[in-house]
């Protein structure tokens, strides 16, 4: 063996335990689908337009796209008539790199339609605890701190979470334009660290895809899940309204011009589809972050066999 | 210049007018929202450290320092002189700029000083220096035990565990990085 062979043999062999975790949850998340009659799909990696998003940008492929997420093409196959489906597929980012990010990683999606974002939340809970349990975990580590799994989890909002761990409240961070870095440095490390935790109800303007609340309509109907302080995934009720989504695909477009990002074309069959699609929740969940906090890894390079640098 | 993409660990910046180097860098993104680039900042001049983010359109000046060779000629108060050895002007730095290399000074030694837009602000010695040993305690010929050490003084007043065969007036090797001592010294 020569001795850069020998090296990459030694990284690689050092992760087994990690991969064949890894293994058995992907395993274990398809089964938990089937058993509850979902459909496991699989739509285009390679996009001619990824949905327009301020702070994502997609990776090019030709004079397409790599996806950054499967939302739009899952939601056309819900609006022409498939009620529950799943997919786990890679996404991919551009510049995003750190301890917790890789510009290649792995997704969960899935959509259920009839269902709102508190019958999501509760899915997403059934689903995590169904792996747990088949991989014989009841806590989890991360940084240092025992987190319980045992329903129920915590569930907080947005407007919560900021005025109890936060200096300011949700409002004041984002009429500042310091609401991202309100949420990373005092919010985020106080959630899910003794219970995972629901974070929801996003100011209107973070809403992204989601329907907004029709008794506060300040507020999307959208959550994230963190578990120590990670986050590990985001759902949504769905905006099912054609006109109000061109209007935030807009918005979004035009900041990105103004970054001089690349630029997206209206996903208008998307749009379009929008008017059959029934009311309905979706989720997108990490599944390199839950395997990193399944097996206790540091960062998310030790749940990969290969990281964009050692290849 | 410098954008938030290019900041990493060890990375040398100008902001405010002073030098600093990164001293822990990580990239975080809130799903939805922006980039942010978290930052734990060393300032080069006072020592002081502070935590900043950083978002991707951030741009930054990178930090003038160079390093030049100069001998160490005396203390004079709380202030060390050095001499470029090129055009022989004098460089002061205080007690606090030197820190422990203090330890390890001897006169007419050749120092790398750092300098920030060309003002002297810290100082970095050779990996390796040899010092004379000036007070040590007889060695006991009774003690053979492996790895007993004793505590000597060196010439510069610092003082070091060694060997418990190491005796006065001999010449002993030193890591400047660690403080500790290498092997005695022939000579």
């Amino acid at each position: 063996m020569n001795k850069l062979h020998q090296d990459d043999h030694f990284l690689l062999a050092r992760k087994s335990q990690v991969l064949q975790t890894r293994a058995k949850l992907i395993q274990s998340i398809r089964f938990f689908f089937i058993n509850n009659g979902f459909l496991e799909v699989e739509t285009p990696l390679r996009i001619p337009s990824p949905a327009p998003e301020e702070n994502i940008d997609a990776l090019t492929a030709g004079n397409w796209f790599l996806q950054t997420s499967p939302e739009l093409c899952m939601k056309r196959l819900v609006a022409a008539g498939y009620p529950r489906i799943f997919q786990i597929s890679k996404c991919f980012r551009a510049g995003e790199r750190g301890d917790r990010h890789l510009p290649e990683y792995t997704m969960l999606e899935w959509y259920v339609a009839g269902f709102n974002y508190q019958q999501l939340m509760d899915q997403c809970e059934a689903l995590i605890l169904s792996v747990a349990g088949d991989l014989g975990i009841a806590e989890v580590m991360r940084q240092n701190r025992k987190i319980n799994l045992t329903a129920p989890w915590e569930r907080i909002s947005v407007a919560e979470a900021f005025s109890k761990y936060a200096p300011l409240t949700s409002e004041d961070a984002l009429v500042r334009d310091f609401f991202d870095e309100t949420l990373v440095d005092h919010v985020e490390p106080n959630l899910g660290m003794n219970k995972p935790a629901f974070i929801y109800d996003y100011p209107a303007r973070l809403a992204s895809l989601a329907k907004l609340k029709v008794e506060n309509p300040a507020v999307g109907e959208r959550f994230e899940l963190y578990i120590g302080g990670m986050e590990i995934a985001n759902g949504f009720s769905e905006l099912t309204d054609a006109g109000e989504q061109r209007q935030r695909f807009e918005e979004a477009l035009k900041t990105r011009a103004a970054k001089n990002w690349a630029r997206y074309e209206m996903p208008e069959k998307f749009l379009r589809s929008l008017d059959s699609l029934p009311p309905c929740a979706g989720i997108a969940l990490g599944i390199d972050r839950l395997v990193m906090l399944m097996t206790g890894a540091a960062t998310i390079d030790d749940v990969v066999a290969f990281t964009p640098e050692n290849l | 210049m410098y954008t938030a993409s290019d900041l990493r660990k060890g990375l040398r910046l100008k902001i405010d007018g002073e030098p600093y180097v990164i001293t822990e860098f990580n990239f975080v993104k809130p799903g939805k929202g922006q980039a942010l680039y978290r930052t734990k900042l060393k300032n080069m001049i006072n020592g002081n450290q502070y935590e900043r983010s950083f978002r991707s359109v951030d741009t930054f000046e990178p930090a003038d320092l160079r390093e030049k060779t100069m001998q160490y000629l005396y203390k004079e108060g709380d202030k060390y002189c050095f001499m470029d050895n090129e055009n022989y002007e004098q460089v002061y730095l205080t007690e606090d700029q030197v820190g422990d290399a203090v330890n390890f000074m001897t006169d007419n030694i050749e120092v790398e000083i750092l300098l920030f837009e060309d003002r002297p602000i810290g100082i970095s010695l050779p990996n390796f220096v040899e010092l004379v040993v000036t007070e040590a305690e007889p060695w006991a010929k009774g003690d053979t035990a492996a790895g007993s050490t004793k505590p000597v003084k060196v010439q510069t007043g610092y003082t070091i565990q060694v060997p418990t065969f190491v005796t006065e007036g001999e010449k002993i090797r030193i890591d400047t990085r660690t403080g500790e001592y290498l092997t005695r010294v022939k000579g």
